[in-house]
C-alpha cells in the first residue's frame, strides 16, 4: 500500500481525499489545513489523523505520498519540503506561479528519482486523449490553427473574498482558467514560441483578470487563439473546447465529444469517413475504481499511483506544468505592452506595414522571454 | 414507486454526451411552459413521478403544480438534492464555509438564523444538515414527495471520506422531518450499499446507472449484477441508453432482464419519444 497524505482541504483537496481513500492501492494516512474547523469535522466523522501544519504531518515520516492542494501561492514551499523529505508529490495546478520556480521543483523532483504530477486533469479526459492520438497520427494534416477556450461561471458579482479573487494569492482567470486551456494547447499541439495581443481583463473583480485573449504563435508557423473568460453564466460548469484546423480538416473536441472533419481519410483503418465524425464520451471513457465529478478526477489519481509504482513519468508533471506557467507569464507580460492606437492620420495607407515592425518586435521579446533565439 | 419515472436533465441543460444538445434544449425550455407541455405529455402517457434536481428552476414547475392540484391529483416528486453546482460555484468563491453560510436561511425565520449561526459555530453537522435540507426543500411544500434523494455527487463525495454518518443523518431527516424515504442516487451503488448497510440503512432505495455497457457503474458489472439479484436494495435504474450511446430496444432489453430493478427514470422530450420508452419498458417488463 502507498501511503499518503493530503495537504489543504478547500474544493480540490475534499475532492482528492474522497477518491484517495477508496484507492484500493492507497492507505490515506492523514490530511492537513489551516482550517481547525474542516479538521475537526473530518477527525469527528471520518476518523482521520489531521494535522494544522504540513512540516508536522511530514515529521511522522509515514508518508510516501502527499497532494498539494492548498492555494496557489503556498504550493513551492510545501512541494519544495516533501521532495526533500523523499516524498512522490501530486500538486494541484497551476503548480508554481513562477516558472523558474516550477522548473527548478521539476529538476529537484527528477534528480531525487520521484514521481511529481501536476493536476491538470484535462489531460485525462478520453476526448482530449483521443484528439491527441489523432493528430499524431496526422489526420487533419498539418496544423496551421488553434482555438482553444474556456469559459465557466466563476465571478459572476463584483465581490469574492477567497484567495482565488486575490492577484498576490494566485487568484484570476489566467491561472484559474487559461492554464488549463493553455495547457491543453501544450498537450495537443505544442508549447507556442511566443504570445502577442493579449488582453488581461477585468469584468467584475477588482485585483484580479476575469478575461483573458491571446494570439499564440507556434514553432512550425500556426498561430493560435486563447480565449478565456470565467465570469459567464451562460455556463452550468466550466466548459473547454479545442478547436483545431489542419491542411486535411478539423478537430473541435470538448469533455463530451470529438467531432472530426475529413476532407480525405488518410487512414481507413480508423473507421471514419469523409466529412464529419463524431465520437463521444461513452465510447471513449475507460471505466475508473470510483467515480464522484468525473472519470478524469480519478483517472489522474490512479495515474499518480500507477507512476509511483513503475516509476515512468507522469503526464502532466512539473516540467509540462511549468511550461504552461511560463506561457501564462508570457502572456501576463504581453498584456502589459502599448497597443497600437487606431487614430485617423497616424498610420501610412498600408496597415500591415505599419502594424508589422511592432509584431516582430515584439516577438523577439517574447523569444528572449522564452529563452530562446 | 412506480415502474417509469421522469427525468429532469434535458430540462436543464444537461447533456452527457454534447454540449451543443445540452445548450440547445436549454433553449427550449428556458421558458417554463415548454417544460410543463412535456411534463403534460409524460402525465397523459401515464407517468405521475417526477424526479428532479433542486434547481431553482424547478421552483416555478412546483409553482404550476400547485396551482392545479385538480389537473394531476396523484403527481408525485422525487426531489433530488442538492443541486450540487449552485454549491460548488459559490465555494469557489467564498471558500467552503462560506458557501454553507451562504444557503443557511437567511430569511425571516430567526431561529433557523440563529439555528444555523449556532450550528456553524458548533460544529453541529446534523443541525447543519437539516438546515439546508430543509432549504432546498422548500420549493416542495404543499406537494407529495414521498422518495428524497441524495444526489450523486453528494452521495459519492460522502461515500469515498467515508463520511457514512452523513447518511445515516440524510435518512432520519427525511424521514423524520418530511415522512419520506430516503434515496441516494450514486456511480458507485455496489460500494455505497455496504457503507449503507454500517449506519443500518437496510434495503435502501437506490438510483444507479445501469446500462449494457457499464458506463458509470463503478465497481464493475459483475458487482452490479450481484447487487441487484441479490435484493439488497430497491433498485432504480438510471441513464439506461448510456446518455444515447445505446437503441432504446437494446437498451431495455437490458435492464428488464432484471425483474428485481423496481423502477427506470428516464428523460425525453418529446410525446412520440415518451410514449415510446414508456410503452417498450412495459412490454419488455411482461417476459
Amino acid at each position: 500500500m502507498i501511503r499518503a497524505g493530503i495537504v489543504g482541504l478547500g474544493k480540490m483537496g475534499l475532492s482528492h481525499q474522497s477518491m484517495v481513500n477508496v484507492h484500493p492501492e492507497i492507505e490515506l494516512k492523514s490530511v492537513c489545513d489551516s482550517s481547525g474547523y474542516m479538521l475537526d469535522v473530518l477527525s469527528k466523522y471520518t476518523g482521520i489523523d489531521t494535522y494544522p501544519d504540513s512540516r508536522k504531518m511530514f515529521d511522522r515520516g509515514d508518508l510516501d505520498c502527499v497532494f498539494v492542494a492548498t492555494p496557489s501561492r503556498y504550493h513551492a514551499d510545501i512541494v519544495a519540503d516533501a521532495l526533500e523529505r523523499g516524498m512522490h508529490v501530486f500538486c494541484e495546478k497551476p503548480f508554481a506561479l513562477e516558472p523558474e520556480t516550477g522548473y527548478r521543483l521539476a529538476e529537484l523532483a527528477e534528480r531525487k528519482h520521484l514521481v511529481n504530477q501536476v493536476g491538470y486533469h484535462y489531460r485525462f479526459v478520453a476526448a482530449f486523449n483521443e484528439a491527441k492520438r489523432l493528430l499524431e497520427r496526422k489526420v487533419v494534416g498539418d496544423i496551421h490553427h488553434v482555438r482553444a477556450e474556456a469559459y465557466g461561471p466563476v465571478v459572476l458579482r463584483p465581490k469574492g473574498s477567497t484567495w482565488r479573487s486575490q492577484k498576490s494569492e494566485g487568484g484570476g482567470c489566467l491561472f484559474d482558467y487559461s492554464c488549463h486551456a493553455i495547457d491543453l494547447v501544450n498537450y495537443l499541439v505544442g508549447r507556442p514560441v511566443s504570445v502577442s495581443g493579449s488582453v488581461l481583463n477585468k469584468i467584475f473583480s477588482s485585483d484580479v483578470d476575469d478575461e483573458i485573449y491571446s494570439t499564440l504563435q507556434f514553432a512550425n508557423g500556426a498561430y493560435g487563439q486563447l480565449a478565456t473568460n470565467w465570469s459567464d453564466e451562460s455556463f452550468r460548469k466550466m466548459s473547454v473546447k479545442i478547436s483545431i484546423w489542419g491542411t486535411n480538416g478539423r478537430i473541435n473536441v470538448d469533455r463530451q465529444e470529438l467531432q472530426i472533419y475529413l476532407r480525405s481519410v488518410p487512414d481507413p483503418s480508423e473507421g471514419m469517413v469523409a466529412g464529419w465524425n463524431v465520437r463521444y464520451t461513452t465510447e471513449l471513457t475507460q471505466p475508473v475504481w470510483f467515480y464522484v465529478r468525473g472519470e478524469e478526477y480519478s483517472a489522474q489519481i490512479d495515474h499518480f499511483v500507477q507512476c509511483i509504482k513503475s516509476g515512468a513519468p507522469a503526464l502532466s508533471n512539473f516540467r509540462t506544468a511549468s511550461d504552461t506557467s511560463l506561457v501564462a507569464s508570457a502572456i501576463r507580460a504581453d498584456a502589459a505592452k502599448a497597443r497600437t492606437t487606431v487614430a485617423p492620420g497616424t498610420h501610412p495607407a498600408e496597415a500591415p506595414q505599419a502594424i508589422k515592425p511592432r509584431r516582430h518586435g515584439a516577438q523577439s521579446f517574447i523569444r528572449t522571454l522564452f529563452g530562446r533565439s | 414507486m412506480d415502474r417509469v419515472l421522469f427525468g429532469d436533465n434535458q430540462f436543464f441543460g444537461v447533456n452527457h454526451m454534447s454540449e451543443e444538445k445540452a445548450r440547445q434544449q436549454g433553449m427550449r425550455f428556458q421558458d417554463i411552459r415548454a417544460v410543463i407541455q412535456v411534463l403534460d405529455d409524460a402525465y397523459a402517457e401515464n407517468i405521475k413521478t417526477f424526479m428532479c434536481t433542486t434547481h431553482e428552476r424547478t421552483a416555478e414547475i412546483c409553482e404550476h403544480f400547485r396551482a392545479h392540484p385538480q389537473k394531476y391529483p396523484d403527481y408525485k416528486f422525487y426531489p433530488c438534492l442538492p443541486y450540487a453546482h449552485k454549491y460548488a460555484n459559490a465555494a469557489a468563491e467564498l471558500g467552503i464555509l462560506g458557501a454553507v453560510r451562504s444557503f443557511l436561511p437567511q430569511d425571516n425565520a430567526f431561529g433557523a438564523l440563529l439555528k444555523g449561526g449556532m450550528s456553524l459555530a458548533t460544529k453541529d453537522v446534523e443541525g447543519l444538515a437539516q438546515l439546508l435540507i430543509g432549504a432546498e426543500l422548500k420549493m416542495f411544500a404543499g406537494l407529495d414527495t414521498p422518495v428524497i434523494f441524495l444526489q450523486n455527487v453528494a452521495t459519492d463525495f460522502l461515500l469515498g471520506l467515508g463520511f457514512n454518518a452523513a447518511f445515516r443523518m440524510f435518512a432520519d431527516c427525511v424521514r423524520e422531518g418530511y415522512g419520506a424515504e430516503p434515496g441516494f442516487i450514486t456511480m458507485n451503488a455496489p460500494l455505497l450499499v455496504k457503507s449503507l448497510e454500517k449506519v443500518g440503512i437496510q434495503n435502501p432505495i437506490i438510483c444507479a446507472n445501469i446500462n449494457k455497457i457499464g458506463f458509470r457503474m463503478c465497481g464493475g458489472m459483475q458487482a452490479y449484477d450481484e447487487l441487484i439479484t441479490n435484493g439488497r436494495c430497491r433498485m432504480i435504474a438510471m441513464s439506461v441508453f448510456a446518455s444515447g450511446a445505446l437503441p432504446a430496444q437494446e437498451a431495455l432489453e437490458f435492464v428488464c432482464q432484471y425483474p428485481q430493478i423496481e423502477s427506470i427514470v428516464f428523460g425525453a422530450s418529446s410525446r412520440r419519444n415518451i410514449a415510446q420508452t414508456k410503452q417498450l419498458i412495459e412490454r419488455l417488463s411482461l417476459n
